[in-house]
């Protein structure tokens, strides 16, 4: 996909020197099943997906949809077993490692993962320990990957502090995860993620457990990161909206294949798949007042029994009979969007 | 659907819920009632809901929403102020006209999973419900007409009343919130809390479950406090809002006007972070540590907002509610 469009309008400033917008991840047919017989459920089924430098990529689905199963897969965290990897490859181009992610041996994995591909969770709580220092967890990186010491290692986690909005404070490095606010934590998570400056960052669901305003901050600060470390952004969210505030690109997953995407402007003005169309629709604003929501009907099916066919058409208002039959194939559109869909541009029923 | 013995004596002027100067203290063990201090989680709070309209409580975590409805239904009865549902002080009850008062306000929680006995059918946790207030007790025919009752309520919130022996774990998330509704709806209330009913749903979910809610409100002229975190659905769903913010109410007001045109500074700075309105300007520099509450040193979570707007001296009051407009009131201190 070398067409791609530039739509992080104002990105020109605050971009690093060393930017190349080339590619740093490209998920290609991603496979990926639990179980087997009866209950074996495919997660993900054909997934693919490109992340260039700089550029925040929002993955958008519900739950149950394979957002999160994509993501442990790329940072090679997806005990197998039970999971089996079916298919696919996941290419990743990074400062010192290139290659198929899936054929590393576990040792380079290893390498890469905090390093290179770093993550930022959902509960800061949960993934910090509980019972180190601040400090101590984010020197513990420091020195295991980039071979820092002593007061080195200090000074550097100092500044990774100022970075993430938590300036130049030694109490900060010295306190335990506890004595700080969920904000804080999350800016600690941040801090440890990024301290390596990694390649790639994966975000998933980092503000749900946010409140607003918080959420506002800690968005707005992984938006100038990918400037300021020239990094890719995988962001995981079920949250349109905030998917609204900050993604450069945008891909829609629904029952573990990506129905559609496409830069923000696209997925946000003028959605072609039905599932995003609705999706949109269905949210909640001032906007809307006094009218009835747009519904979906039915469920998000789970991954032991997603349907046949297009795994949309039983909630989908435009389904025909080969929608049940036959998979709609990833079709290019105008711009640098796609869309699996048999009925893209077909009349909406009143 | 009024089937309430209890007299209903409203003026007509009044509204139909009255929440005036409430309070609740939360003391430290062993202060004794009279220690000193203790936390005010809810404080001086004032607010008037009409008749069939939604009420939508916002504001961030900690803040004061949940014990405020709690108090309001006096499971934490409330330290100061006064409660008057229809015209009736709720202070002014015996302990069993209480209890026969309460079915008249109904509440649904977040986690339909933790409100749900995952032991009992879902038509067995309906029965409680209807036996607690001796629905067509003594009558004949009485278990078909409990039978008829559960069939109904289910019907009513969408679920097919042949699942009715089914328990919860075999429903999913969407449809275990619609069976807590009917559950809160089986004793014939007229006043629901719906404290962030669909936050724990599915995007495609939530509007299923807020389009019912809509539809039951006008069904049975129900009257709902809505409390949420989420702005956007809030600004959508209420006739009236009300920040809250460290306990206090901070400003309230007709829903387009407070959107419109908020006034308190903390109003003014949630409804900027709304998400989904613009797209965050990552140029714009980021000024940090505006509400990290201060860490540790034993301060309260949050911190308050007067101060760096006004001298100090004057951040020692307490702040009261103005009048600015028609229905639209900010706190603010008095010059």
């Amino acid at each position: 996909m070398s067409d791609r469009v530039n739509d992080s309008k104002n990105s020109g400033a605050s971009r690093g020197a060393g930017s190349t917008g080339g590619t740093v991840l490209k998920i290609e047919n991603l496979h990926v099943s639990f179980g087997e017989g009866e209950t074996r459920a495919r997660a993900v089924r054909g997934i693919d997906l490109e992340i260039h430098r700089g550029e925040l990529h929002a993955l958008v689905g519900e739950s149950g949809s394979g957002k999160t199963v994509t993501s442990t897969c790329v940072l090679g965290l997806l005990p197998t077993p039970p999971a089996i990897i079916e298919a696919g490859s996941i290419y990743y181009k990074g400062h010192d490692h290139e290659g198929d992610l899936l054929q590393f041996s576990e040792d380079k994995r290893r390498r890469t993962r905090g390093r290179e591909i770093a993550m930022v969770f959902q509960e800061p709580g949960k993934y910090l320990n509980p019972a180190l220092r601040v400090g101590e967890q984010i020197m513990e990186m420091l020195r295991l990957h980039l071979g820092f010491r002593g007061e080195a290692a200090e000074q550097r986690a100092l500044e990774i502090l100022e970075t993430v909005g938590l300036g130049g404070n030694r109490r900060v490095l010295r306190s335990f995860p506890h004595e700080l606010s969920g904000g804080m934590k999350q800016r600690v998570m941040i801090a440890i993620a990024i301290c390596c400056n990694p390649s790639l960052l994966i975000a998933d669901e980092p503000t749900t457990a946010l409140d607003v305003t918080l959420q506002m901050q800690i968005l707005k600060l992984i938006m100038q990161l990918r400037h300021k470390f020239d990094m890719g952004i995988l962001f995981i969210s079920h949250d349109l909206a905030v998917v609204h505030d900050i993604a450069d690109r945008v891909s829609v997953i629904y029952a573990g294949k990506i129905v559609e995407s496409g830069s923000r402007d696209e997925i946000f003005n003028s959605p072609q798949h039905p599932y995003t169309r609705l999706l949109l629709a269905s949210v909640p604003d001032a906007a809307k007042r006094g009218k009835k929501l747009v519904t979906i009907s039915g469920k998000v099916p789970d991954a032991e029994h997603f349907p046949t066919g297009c795994a949309f058409h039983p909630r989908c208002p435009l389904a025909e009979k080969r929608c049940a039959d036959e998979q709609p194939p990833a079709e290019k559109l105008d711009g640098s969007r796609s869309a699996s869909c048999f009925c893209l541009g077909k009349e909406w029923p009143a | 659907m009024s089937s309430m013995n209890i007299a209903s004596s409203a003026g007509s002027a009044r509204s139909f819920i009255e929440i005036d100067s409430l309070e609740k203290t939360f003391h430290a063990r062993g202060a004794g009632a009279r220690g000193k201090g203790g936390f005010k989680a809810v404080d001086n709070v004032s607010l008037d809901i009409e008749r069939n309209s939604i009420f939508g409580l916002v504001g961030e975590s900690g803040c004061g929403k949940t014990t405020l409805s709690r108090a309001v239904l006096f499971l934490d009865p409330p330290t100061g102020g006064e409660i008057r549902i229809d015209g009736i002080d709720m202070r002014t009850l015996s302990a069993s006209r209480l209890r026969t008062f309460r079915k008249r306000i109904q509440i649904v929680f977040q986690d339909p999973n933790s409100s749900l006995n995952p032991k009992m059918s879902i038509e067995n946790s309906i029965k409680e419900g209807l036996n607690n207030i001796k629905y067509a007790a003594g009558e004949p025919e009485r278990r078909a007409k409990l039978d008829n009752r559960v069939d109904e309520l289910l019907a009513l919130v969408g679920i097919t009343p042949g699942h009715k022996t089914r328990f919860p774990h075999e429903f999913s998330g969407g449809q275990k919130q619609r069976i807590v509704i009917a559950r809160a709806l089986s004793v014939e209330p007229d006043f629901l809390i719906l404290d962030e009913p669909v936050s724990n749903l599915d995007v495609s979910i939530q509007a299923q479950i807020i389009n019912l809610l809509l539809e039951l409100k006008e069904k049975l002229s129900l009257t709902y406090l809505f409390i949420s975190h989420d702005l956007n659905l809030v600004s959508y769903l209420s006739d009236k809002i009300a920040v809250m913010y460290k306990g206090q109410i901070v400003e309230s007001g007709n829903t387009e006007r407070i959107m419109a045109e908020p006034v308190h500074p903390y109003t003014k700075k949630l409804f900027s972070a709304i998400p989904g309105v613009t797209r965050i300007d990552e140029e714009q520099e980021l000024v940090f540590h505006v509400d990290e509450p201060g860490y540790s040193e034993g301060l309260p979570e949050g911190y308050c907002f007067y101060p760096s707007e006004l001298a100090e001296g004057e951040a020692q009051a307490s702040p009261q509610m103005l009048e600015i407009n028609d229905g639209h009131s900010v706190a603010c201190f008095e010059a």
